[in-house]
C-alpha cells in the first residue's frame, strides 16, 4: 500500500474556453502517444470521425477505455494504436463479435493487447469516481462473478457504518476523453440530447477533451433547462464534424447505418480485407 | 392449427412470464422481443427499461442496439448510464431482468466472457457488460437461451454472471437476497429451479419435444418435475401480434 496521498482537485478557472479547431488540429494537440483515451458513446453518439483521426494521425501504445467497444475500437487495435484495452462489452450491437479485437485478444495480431474487463456498474460508477475527484467507486457488485479472479482493480471495501462488503474499482481518470454531441455554440459550450450515456462523466473525468459536433450554432435557443450541457471552461476543444458519429447513430440528425454494421463483419474477418479497407476509406479519406 | 417454429414458441413462453405490473431489464434481442411482445398482448402496463437510459420505453419496432433512438424517443425519460446502474439497477428498482449466455450450467450461472483458458481464450466473448450485476439486483431473473449441447454444459469456462453458484443456499451465503434465475425458457422447455437443491429443473416441454431431444442437448442429466406440463402452444394472437412486431422492425431497418 503506497501511502495515502492527497487527491485534492486542483479547482479550475474558467477563463479557459474550449478551443474551436479543426479535427485534425484537435487530435494534434490533445493526442499523444501512450495515453489513456477513453472514445465513449453507449451505442450512440460514437466518435467515429475522431477516432479516425486518431489512427490517420498514427498514435501509438494507447490505453483505450470503452464501456461498449464497437467497430471504432476494432479499427484502433486492428491498426496497431492500443496496447491496452479497459472494457465492459465489447461487440458489434446486434451483429456479432468484433473480429480484429479477437485477433488480438486470441492470437496476438498485429500485436497483444492487454485487456483490464470489468461490468458495466463498475465502469459506470469508475467514471462517475473520475468525474466527481475521488480514487475509487464503492458499488454493489461483482458478487459470485468470475471477474474478480483475473482483474486485480477489482476489490473489495467494507462499509465503516453497517461493515457490508461492497466492491470497489479504481476510478477512471483519462489523459484524454473524446466524444460525439449534437451541438455546440460559439462560446464553445456543449448540448447532449438523447442516449447520453457516460459522456458527461468522461468529460468531466479526463485531463483533456475533444468533442465533435454536428453544428456550431450562435445560440442553443429554447431548450430545457435540465438540459445536459457541459460549459466551455470543462472542454479542450471542440471540432465541428457533421456526422462525425457515422455509421452510429447522432439523434435528431441521423439513424444508424445498419447495412455498414453488417458489412464490417464480412470486412473485419480477414486481415487484409481489414487493412485495404482502412487505407482506402480511413487512411486516405479525411 | 397454426404452425410456428421453435424460436417463436421461446419468444412467447418467454413473453407469458412476464406481468402488468413487472418493471423489466430488458436486452437486446430475444428478451427484447419477449419483453415487447408482453407489452403488446396481455401486460400493456409494464415497464420496460434499457440498460442504455431508457425508462418506460414503448417501441413500436425492435430496436437495433441499445443506443437506438426508439427507445429514447419512445421513453418517458432517459437517463445516463451512471443513474440507470446506480439508482435504478442497484436501488432495488427492477423486479425481473432477462440474461441469456454462450453457456449455462445447471445452476444458471452464465458464460459471456471466454470460451476456453481466460488468459489465452479459444473463443473471446463479448464479456459480461451488465450482467453481473443484473444477476444480483433484480428481484428474479429470466433466462432465454436455445438449447444446444455446446450451450447446456457440465461445467462453465468462466463464471460470468451468477445464478444459484453451487446450489442449494450458496447466493444467501454469498449476501445476496434476490431471487436469481426463476425461469429458463429454451426453445425445447421451461425450467425452473428445483426448492431445495436449487438445480433447474424441467416444469414444461413444448409441445411435440421429446425428452431424449431435451437430454441429447443438455450436457448434465436433466431433472424433471413431478407434475411436468405441457407448454400450451402459441396462440393466433400471439403469434400474429409477435410477426407483426417482427415485419415491422424488418421493414424499419431494412432502408
Amino acid at each position: 500500500m503506497s501511502e495515502p496521498v492527497s487527491q485534492f482537485v486542483k479547482p479550475v478557472t474558467n477563463s479557459g474556453r474550449a478551443k474551436i479547431l479543426s479535427l485534425h488540429e484537435a487530435v494534434a494537440l490533445c493526442v499523444h502517444d501512450g495515453d489513456t483515451v477513453a472514445m465513449e458513446g453507449f451505442t450512440h453518439l460514437i466518435p467515429y470521425a475522431a477516432g479516425h483521426e486518431v489512427i490517420r494521425q498514427q498514435r501509438k501504445h494507447l490505453q483505450l477505455i470503452r464501456m461498449t467497444p464497437d467497430i471504432l475500437y476494432d479499427q484502433l487495435i486492428g491498426m496497431g494504436c492500443a496496447d491496452k484495452l479497459m472494457f465492459s462489452w465489447g461487440g458489434n450491437p446486434g451483429v456479432g463479435s468484433l473480429h480484429r479485437f479477437r485477433d488480438a485478444v486470441e492470437n496476438g495480431w498485429p500485436h497483444a493487447l492487454e485487456i483490464e474487463e470489468h461490468s458495466h456498474a463498475a465502469m459506470a460508477n469508475a467514471y462517475d469516481a473520475g468525474a466527481a475527484g475521488l480514487p475509487c467507486a464503492v458499488f454493489r457488485g461483482y458478487v459470485g462473478a468470475e471477474l474478480i479472479r483475473v482483474n486485480k482493480n477489482i476489490k473489495s471495501i467494507q462499509c465503516p457504518f453497517t461493515g457490508e462488503t461492497l466492491a470497489t474499482v479504481p476510478a477512471i481518470r483519462p489523459d484524454v476523453a473524446i466524444v460525439h454531441a449534437q451541438r455546440a455554440d460559439r462560446q464553445g459550450n456543449v448540448m447532449f440530447e438523447g442516449i447520453v450515456g457516460v459522456q458527461k462523466e468522461a468529460v468531466l473525468a479526463a485531463k483533456r477533451s475533444i468533442i465533435t459536433v454536428e453544428e456550431v450554432v450562435a445560440d442553443f435557443g429554447a431548450r430545457n433547462r435540465n438540459a445536459v450541457i457541459l460549459p466551455s471552461w470543462t472542454v479542450t476543444a471542440i471540432a465541428c464534424v457533421p456526422g462525425g458519429a457515422h455509421p452510429s447513430y447522432a439523434q435528431g440528425y441521423s439513424r444508424r447505418d445498419n447495412n455498414f454494421y453488417i458489412a464490417w463483419d464480412k470486412i473485419a474477418r480477414d486481415r487484409n480485407q481489414f487493412l485495404s479497407w482502412m487505407q482506402t476509406h480511413v487512411m486516405q479519406g479525411r | 392449427m397454426n404452425a410456428y417454429t421453435p424460436n417463436e414458441m421461446m419468444t412467447i413462453a418467454a413473453a407469458r412470464s412476464l406481468r402488468n405490473e413487472d418493471v423489466c431489464f430488458v436486452g437486446i434481442g430475444a428478451p427484447s422481443a419477449a419483453a415487447n411482445l408482453a407489452r403488446l398482448t396481455h401486460a400493456p402496463a409494464i415497464t420496460l427499461i434499457y440498460e442504455s437510459g431508457t425508462i418506460e420505453a414503448k417501441p413500436s419496432v425492435l430496436p437495433l442496439s441499445i443506443g437506438d433512438g426508439e427507445l429514447c424517443d419512445t421513453a418517458l425519460t432517459t437517463v445516463g448510464v451512471p443513474e440507470m446502474f446506480r439508482y435504478w439497477l442497484q436501488g432495488g428498482r427492477i423486479t425481473v431482468g432477462f440474461l441469456g449466455g454462450a453457456q449455462i450450467d445447471r445452476f444458471a450461472n452464465l458464460n459471456t466472457t471466454v470460451m476456453g483458458d481466460y488468459a489465452h481464450p479459444k473463443v473471446r466473448l463479448p464479456g459480461g457488460g451488465g450482467a453481473p450485476e443484473i444477476a444480483t439486483h433484480c428481484g428474479e431473473i429470466f433466462i432465454i437461451m436455445a438449447h444446444s449441447r455446446r450451450a447446456f454444459v457440465e461445467k462453465l469456462d468462466f463464471i460470468t454472471s451468477l445464478g444459484h453458484g453451487e446450489g442449494g443456499d450458496h447466493r444467501q451465503r454469498l449476501g445476496v437476497c434476490t431471487q436469481g434465475p426463476t425461469r429458463l425458457i429454451t426453445d425445447l422447455c421451461i425450467f425452473e429451479p428445483d426448492a431445495i437443491t436449487r438445480e433447474m429443473t424441467v416444469v414444461s416441454i413444448h409441445p411435440g419435444i421429446k425428452r431424449e431431444q431435451i437430454q441429447e442437448n443438455t450436457g448434465w442429466p436433466v431433472r424433471y418435475a413431478a407434475d411436468l406440463k405441457e407448454t400450451i402452444s402459441p396462440t393466433d394472437s400471439e403469434l400474429s401480434v409477435l410477426r407483426d412486431l417482427q415485419a415491422r422492425t424488418r421493414a424499419a431497418h431494412s432502408g
